[in-house]
Parts: C-alpha cells; structure tokens; sequence
C-alpha cells in the first residue's frame, strides 16, 4: 500500500494578481519518484517552491489552501520554516556550489544546525559524498574548491550538500538542464538509489526524464493539474485529451 | 529500472513458453493415454492462465516502450517479445483444439494405432523449446535449425492425412473419427510454424535481418 508523504489541499498561489496555480490537489507517495511535467511556464517550478515554503520570499505572492507533510500544514503559524526546510531539502537546475571547498560545501548545512565534533562532521560529509555517489571522484581533494569540480559533479556535490542533514524529502527543480546526458544518467542512477531513504519530488520539462525515472507522474497545464498517476498508467494510456496531446508533442 | 523490466519481460515470456509447451504435451498425452482428467486440466486451468499472461506480457512491453524508449537490440527484442507472445498464445489455442478433439475421440474406438502423430507432436515440441532457446541464448544457428525441422513436420502431416483418407475411404463410418485425428494432425503442423516464427524472430533479434518469406535460401 502506498503511504503519502505530501497532501496538497485546495492550492491557488498568486504573483501579484497572476493566478499561477489553480486549485491544485495530489497526494505525493512517500520513498518514491514523483514527477512534476508540462510546457514552460505551466506553474511546476511554482508547485515545487510551495512544497518547501520557498515562495515566501518572492514579493506580491500570495497562497491559499493547505500542503500538509506528516500530517502537518506547513503553512501554519506555528511551523519553523528553517525545521521545514531542514526536512525538505532542494537541488536546483543550475548546480549551486558555495565558493568554498568541497568539504566545506558539504559541512555548511551541518554546521548551522550545530554540528561541531570534528570527527562526527568528516564521517557525515564523508557518508554524505558517498551517498550522493561522489566520493571516490573528490576524496584526494576534498579541501579543494567545489568550483574546479564539473557540472555534473558539482551537481552531485549539492546533492551530498542537501542529503547531509538528513532530510526526509529533497525537492529536484530541473536537475539535469544544464548537464550531458553522462552525467544525467549519472543522476538518474542517483535517484533511484536516494528513493529508498528519501521523498523525490522533481520538476523536469523533458518528458524522457519523467518517463525513465518516475513512480507517479503530475501533469501541470496553465497552472491545472491535469493528470496525477502512476508514470506507467500515463505514459501508456493518458485519460486526459491534454495529457495525450502533450505527451505526443502537440502542444508544449 | 529499464534493465530489471526487460529481464522481468524476458523470464514472463519464457515462463508463458513452458507453460505453453506443456499444453501441447498434454493434449497429445490426454489423446494416447485417454486421459480425461488432463482435459479438464488444460480447458479449465492452463488456457486460462496462458491467457492471463498474454495480457501481462503485451502489457508490460508497451509500458518498457513509452517509458524508455528502447533502442537497437533492445528495441528488436522487444519488438520480437510481442510477436513471439502472440505466436505462444496461439499454439496455446492448438493444444486446446487438440484437447477439444480429444475429448470428442475418447468414448469411441481408435481408428488406428497412433504412430506418426505422437511423432510429430514431438518434433514439434522440441522445436517450440529450442525456438525459445535462440531467443533468449541469441544463438542464431540453432534458431536456423528449427527452421528446416519444420520442414520433417510437414512431411508427417501429409502422410498422415493420407493414411487417413485410405482408413476413410475403406471404411466410411470412420470419417468422423479420422478427420478428428486429421485436425489434430493440422494443430501440430499450425504449431511448428509457429515455433518457425519463433526462430525467425530470434534471428532477428540477434542480428537484425529478416529472414521469413524465402525459407528456401536456408
């Protein structure tokens, strides 16, 4: 049986007067792949940003409805963003290293949740390289500079950076836009791993990439969601006119 | 994911081909052992799971398509794993003729001593096995080979239609009976073409080419 992790109840965001999502409601499994897809501008990137509150700080918007996590509205007063965050962890389209050395990329997330045992923090960065499989690659430098690392590694890197406080969900906006298709395989790879122990939710506008890695895939359009379900199911046999149309490269 | 779905794939329709094997089996064992109990067993039990499988496999072919795409081999194979479904549940019909046909030919007297027919089911047997051996050994050479034994099977089947035709003709109140084991004679022969497609497809599996519609060059 499939346990949700996520619940988005009755969700409308707003930019300014734009209505950029539009009533939105999905349950997402937890320890599984869930895809967001659909054609530029559609809202997803927006959906993703709700998941962890990181809308807050975009001027002029504005959310009504509820995205519950373990049963919790984390829109509610009471909810510490920087905890939410803790938990919901993001990697963005574009790697994001700090200016640091790897190490330190990787320790920065520890250490301002008061990590401070030097021993304890090498064998968390060290598990956490290992765990986003960048280990073997960086271990004779570690304390080189993150930005001498390639793309892929350096997305990777972030990886090892958002896993390293344990989160229980990481949040994946286009992850492997800016990456050769070695390294998104790399990735991909990566993913199906991270799904034993981690929530996935990933935005993607390649279709092949939902396809290949996602258990449940989400169909956003114009800010509506379309279609939600099992990546087999609409991959195959789309209920919605929309869905088939866009997955056949009629619209989008 | 593609990999672990394509062995997935690959052990359903191997599982199907014994199953599918053993139908054939058994119906010819129901025919010389006039068993009963071994018709009941395909019509209510084997057909149905054949079916359900069927169903299984084109299903999770299709969904291995639209979620990866698969090029070169692995879209030849795949290619080849639907049609090679198709030509399974067919001889899975076979057998079931065969039963039907048996179950018509218990309760009277055998017309004749049966001889060639046990042969050809056997023959026709060993080349359903070995067709799925090419395919999942992508060995080429055998798959040739059960190719040309089609060719033995259907030397049978016309002797036995007219060894048949000379029982009828002599005596006319064993035509219902004969023509019965005739149509059995058919099933098998309609079965080892099936495994020749097999085979074919096998080869093209391994290496693309298409070598059904000129068996003579073989």
């Amino acid at each position: 049986m499939v346990k949700d992790k996520i619940t988005i109840i009755n969700l409308n965001f707003w930019y300014g007067k734009k209505l950029v999502l539009k009533n939105i409601n999905f349950s997402i499994p937890a320890k599984m792949i869930t895809a967001i897809m659909g054609p530029s501008g559609c809202g997803k990137s927006t959906l993703l940003r709700c998941l962890n509150r990181m809308n807050d700080l975009i001027d002029g918007a504005r959310l009504t409805g509820k995205v519950i996590i373990d049963g919790q509205d984390i829109y509610a007063r009471s909810v510490d963003v920087y905890e939410l965050r803790k938990k919901v962890g993001m990697v963005f389209q574009k790697p994001n290293p700090f200016p640091k050395s790897i190490f330190e990329n990787v320790a920065y997330g520890l250490k301002i949740h008061g990590l401070r045992d030097k021993n304890m923090l090498y064998t968390k960065v060290e598990q956490a390289l290992r765990d986003a499989h960048l280990y073997d690659e960086v271990k004779e430098r570690l304390h080189g500079p993150a930005l001498e690392l390639s793309g892929g590694q350096q997305q990777r890197l972030c990886i090892a950076r958002a896993i390293a406080v344990k989160p229980d969900i990481l949040l994946f906006d286009e992850p492997c836009a800016s990456l050769d298709p070695i390294a998104t395989a790399k990735i991909e790879k990566l993913l199906e791993v991270l799904k034993k122990d981690y929530t996935i939710v990933i935005v993607t506008h390649n279709l092949q990439q939902a396809a290949r890695v996602a258990d449940y895939t989400a169909f956003l359009m114009l800010g509506e969601l379309v279609e939600f379900g099992p990546t087999d199911r609409i991959f195959k046999s789309p209920r919605d006119q929309r869905t088939e149309n866009y997955l056949t490269g009629r619209i989008g | 994911m593609f990999e672990e779905r394509l062995t997935e794939l690959k052990e359903k329709l191997l599982l199907q081909a014994s199953q599918v094997e053993e139908m054939v089996s058994k119906s010819i064992k129901a025919l010389l052992e006039r068993d009963e109990s071994i018709i009941t067993e395909i019509l209510e039990r084997d057909e149905i799971r054949v079916n359900e499988r069927e169903v299984e496999i084109e299903d999770l072919a299709l969904t291995i398509l639209a979620r990866y795409q698969p090029e070169a081999s692995y879209l030849r194979t795949i290619m080849a794993v639907i049609k090679i479904n198709n030509d399974l549940e067919r001889i899975g019909d076979h057998a079931v003729n065969i039963a039907e046909h048996a179950m018509y030919l218990l309760p009277r007297p055998m017309v004749k001593p049966l001889i060639d027919l046990p042969r050809m089911a056997e023959i026709a047997g060993v080349m359903l096995k070995e067709s799925l051996d090419a395919f999942s050994q992508g060995d080429e050479n055998l798959a040739i080979r059960v190719c040309r034994k089609d060719e033995v099977v259907d030397g049978l089947y016309d002797q036995i239609v007219r060894e048949l035709l000379t029982y009828m003709i002599g005596d006319p109140s064993t035509i219902e009976r004969a023509l019965k084991l005739i149509l059995v004679a058919r099933d098998l022969e309609r079965i080892a073409d099936l495994a020749t497609n097999i085979a074919e497809e096998s080869v093209y599996t391994v290496t693309g080419d298409i070598i059904r519609h000129h068996r003579s060059d073989k």
